[in-house]
């Protein structure tokens, strides 16, 4: 057995010979196939934890901006956080534009902040922001203050007519979500 | 069993990982170097079967629990939830649905495989037993699982079964309140059932290490049941077992494919699409096919006995009908381990089989349906039940006793390497080159 | 012999699990196109079913697991395509079926068919300033509306709740073929037999477990006008509202059925590789 063992090692399926190339590869094939089919598998679960049809069915909100009367906001739920609709009046656009070349900590015009998303320009009568302070999250109150906009009661943030961070620890202005104007009055965000 | 350890570390990490936890040689002595009889056939791919229906049912379960919501109002609400709106939720549900089913399938065929090979019997006793643990583990899963859907089946089986505890005289009521955490089936138990139905497979786990662990002790049993005697016996685990137990699980898998894709509700009941309903029992209150049996045996005492009810009298035989298994290991006197050597005994086996299925079918059936007419004499459901119930109980009780002493068994070759020579009947003729 | 056994057993017993519909006949089997494992569901009957449930069963039944925007899923009556401007922020040649040639599928939001029909349907909400209940029109992401107020109105009204119907396909034994034999299973009783305790809202069916039903026959010749011309007898509406109801029990069952035909290949290829691995593995060992 000992010595038809050193001719059996080339002869018969040893490491270099024909056999053994055959053997890899059927070896080499199944793992591979097998991967495959472990990578298919894993996908799902993976994915199951994305949002579901359900929640990504309420990713967008609409909104028919006509319910807004000038120099009012509203706070509706998008995504399950509370945004500001406002429709500001003249003088509080003027106000903004004003300060579009001021030493801004977080520089942005007041066009930039009626924006679509699809890049076109929206209507600057309507500013839409999320009603959280970018410093730890608080809903900002309207009104009061020296630039005439927002002011966080939490930790001193406030922010001018156009959302903008003026003073305080907040890093950026309100954040403006994606929107875009389906009709002349109904804007959908997200 | 396998003798001293054959793990040489080959790496520094190996070397320092061995003297710290060495989990690596535990894997090599158990998977890897294991000396395997190479006897075996496609019943002993079964073990890895089990372990992968084990593991998809706990991944299914922990990601199906991210989206149930354990409560009477919502329960059915968010299974459909599931299949309709999350991400492959459809798939995920129907896998676990289908992979009880599954999982039973391969444990009653790894079960019949244990008694006729005769896999019980010393010095495996302990092996058997944790295995029948694991086999009431399972059985407590699935009743806790089934009720989670707050079908009009789940609510209703959960309330039969439950009823049961009243049988029990004096403590049986207080118990069925404390089991339920009220007066029916509520939310109080379909909470606690989920947090069972979560907790249970895990210790179904830590007794599957133990069963493994009892199975590396003697070793594994073999279809001719012949001790191994050396190493012309086996062959390694890997790569000769895994390989095998990959292919057995890949053809197994493409069985548990075909119902999970193309007819997930068929191993179900329809009943269990309508959300639960308290003021209205469903025409026939069956349980899933793989307790069919047992639900059987329950019906069939329709009679009391001295001071024991009917009811109770049907919950002692069922309780009973897996209790007996747990002594097997003692009432089997046959000094042959496999039926492959004893003639006799075989069709005993086979009739146990048969009678297993055909208990099944009359759990299925109402008990009073009509199964034959023998002249004036009606056979009604009940009655075949009661027959089938009694040779059961008489394959373990009296049957296995008295055929081990009488017997006379086939000659058992003296090594597994005789039987497989003697199995081919011509002799393989060696590879030219392997002459010495 | 072990295995021939237990395949045999598993062949015996399946019928023997099956369900009979105790106390009626047995539901004629019928040929659908959704059925077997290349079943597919037929846009056209999916939508004239979809509008006999509109017009004729929604006043009753509920579908209570079914959100208006799935009406725009795969395989769905309203599933459109079309192409999408980056530039509008809108989706333009919306068409209704499937995608083919670049097209995409108009997610059910956008979707003007699914955003008419939710918009026809009146929603109860709590106004969230003042408490009221106020009343605004329906969006894709609604539930389909209920015409109850809660179920136990629903029981009051008619005896006995209308089941859901977003469901019933699989909540009863033979399925489509059961729900399409009772909507045409209406005949005169036999001779002498009448509703039990004589109640004057329970009608005759052939199908139906103890043959009187609470429900009053609804499909008639031509109670429902197709818009696309199809003659609506009593056959055709309840043929192309079991489809619907069949695809609203489980939308997602022509994506499974796909999904399966791949997983068998892919099993069948894994096992085959296996299998040749196994014999050259254990190519020079007896056993």
């Amino acid at each position: 057995m000992a010595d038809s063992a050193s001719t059996a090692d080339t002869a018969h399926g040893g490491a270099d010979s024909p056999e053994a190339n055959r053997r890899d590869f059927i070896y080499i094939a199944t793992g591979a196939v097998a991967a495959v089919g472990a990578a298919a598998l894993a996908w799902p679960f993976i994915d199951q934890m994305n949002p579901a049809a359900d929640t990504l069915a309420l990713a967008s909100t609409e909104y028919d901006l006509s319910q807004v009367p000038e120099g009012q906001q509203v706070v509706i739920f998008w995504r399950g956080k509370p945004v500001f609709i406002r429709h500001r009046g003249a003088a509080e656009i003027a106000a903004a534009k004003k300060d579009d070349g001021a030493a801004l900590r977080d520089p942005q015009t007041d066009a930039q902040r009626v924006v679509q998303a699809n890049g076109q320009p929206g209507k600057e009568a309507y500013l839409i922001v999320e009603a959280s302070c970018t410093h730890f999250g608080c809903i900002p109150t309207f009104g009061g203050g020296p630039y005439g906009g927002w002011l966080c009661a939490c930790h001193g943030s406030v922010y001018d007519t156009a959302a903008r961070i003026r003073s305080g620890p907040a890093p950026e202005n309100l954040k403006v979500p994606p929107y875009v104007y389906t009709t002349d009055a109904v804007v959908k965000i997200g | 069993m396998s003798g001293p350890s054959t793990y040489e570390p080959k790496t520094g990490f190996e070397r320092w990982l061995d003297k710290r936890l060495p989990i690596f040689r535990l894997v090599h002595d158990s998977f890897v170097d294991y000396p395997t009889p190479r006897n075996l056939n496609y019943f002993w791919t079964f073990g890895a079967i089990l372990t992968m229906c084990l593991v998809a049912q706990i991944v299914t379960g922990i990601v199906l629990a991210m989206h149930y919501v354990p409560s009477v109002d919502h329960a059915f609400d968010s299974i459909q939830r599931m299949k309709r709106d999350v991400p492959f939720g459809w798939l995920i549900q129907n896998v676990h649905a289908v992979g009880a089913s599954m999982f039973f399938l391969a444990v009653y065929i790894h079960m019949f495989r244990g008694l006729y090979y005769g896999s019980y019997k010393a010095p495996r006793e302990v092996l058997w037993i944790l295995g029948v643990v694991i086999y009431l583990l399972m059985i407590a899963t699935a009743f806790l699982g089934y009720v989670l859907p707050w079908g009009q089946m789940s609510f209703w089986a959960a309330t039969v079964i439950t009823n049961f505890f009243t049988a029990i005289p004096v403590v049986g009521e207080p118990v069925q309140q404390w089991l339920m955490g009220g007066f029916a089936i509520e939310n109080a138990t379909l909470n606690r059932f989920y947090s069972l139905h979560y907790l249970l497979p895990f210790v179904i786990f830590g007794v599957v290490v133990l069963h493994v662990w009892a199975l590396h002790v003697a070793g594994q049993n073999n279809p001719d049941g012949i001790d191994i005697k050396d190493k012309s016996d086996t062959v390694p685990f890997s790569p000769h077992a895994t390989v095998k137990d990959l292919f057995g699980t890949a053809v197994f898998l493409l069985m548990f494919a075909a119902f999970v894709f193309f007819l997930p509700d068929s191993l179900g009941h329809p009943d269990n699409y309508i959300p639960a309903d308290p003021l209205k029992t469903p025409p026939h209150i069956v349980p899933e096919w793989y307790l069919l049996p047992f639900y059987a045996i329950l019906r069939a005492i329709d009679f009391a006995v001295g001071p024991i009810s009917a009811k109770l009298g049907g919950l002692f035989l069922m309780v009973g009908a897996i209790a007996v298994l747990f002594v097997l290991p003692w009432l089997d006197t046959s000094k042959v381990r496999s039926m492959r050597y004893r003639p006799v005994a075989r069709w005993f086996f086979v009739l146990f089989v048969a009678v297993c299925l055909a208990l099944g079918w009359c759990g299925a059936q109402q008990p009073d349906l009509i199964v034959a007419q023998l002249g004036g004499v009606q056979i009604k459901v009940t009655q075949l039940a009661q027959l089938l119930t009694a040779y059961y109980f008489a394959f373990f009780l009296i049957v296995l006793p008295i055929l081990g002493l009488r017997e006379t068994p086939n000659r058992v070759p003296d090594t597994i390497a005789k039987a497989i020579g003697e199995k081919k009947k011509t002799p393989v003729a060696a590879a030219p080159d392997r002459e010495a | 012999m072990l295995r021939s056994l237990v395949l045999a057993a598993l062949v015996a017993a399946a019928p023997a699990i099956a369900i009979a519909n105790e106390g009626a006949d047995r539901p004629p089997k019928l040929e659908w196109s959704f059925e077997g494992p290349f079943g597919t569901f037929e846009q056209a009957a999916v939508q004239r079913g979809f509008q006999v449930y509109k017009e004729v069963c929604a006043s009753c039944h509920v579908l209570r697991h079914l959100s208006y925007r799935h009406l725009g899923e795969r395989g769905g009556p309203f599933v459109a395509s079309g192409k999408f401007n980056a530039a509008s922020g809108g989706w333009e040649d919306i068409h209704l079926g499937p995608p083919h040639h670049g097209g995409r599928l108009v997610p059910a939001a956008d979707n003007p068919y699914i955003r008419a029909i939710a918009g026809e349907a009146q929603i109860t909400e709590i106004d969230r300033t003042n408490g009221q209940e106020i009343t605004r029109s329906g969006r894709p992401s609604d539930k389909f509306v209920s015409p109850y107020t809660n179920p136990y109105q629903a029981a009051a009204t008619h005896g006995v709740a209308p089941p859901d119907l977003s469901l019933i396909v699989k909540a009863r034994a033979n399925g489509a073929d059961y729900v399409h034999a009772i909507l045409t299973g209406y005949r005169a009783p036999p001779a002498g037999e009448g509703a039990p305790g004589g109640a004057a809202n329970l009608s005759y069916n052939k199908y139906f477990a103890g043959h009187w039903i609470a429900m009053a026959p609804q499909l008639t010749q031509d109670r429902v006008v197709y818009s696309d011309g199809t003659q609506a007898t009593p056959t055709q509406m309840a043929h192309d509202v079991v489809t619907f109801l069949a695809w609203a029990s489980e939308p997602k069952q022509t994506g499974r059925k796909r999904a399966g035909f791949a997983a068998m290949i892919y099993l069948t290829i894994l096992a085959g590789l296996l299998y040749v691995a196994y014999r050259q593995v254990w190519r020079d060992v007896k056993h």
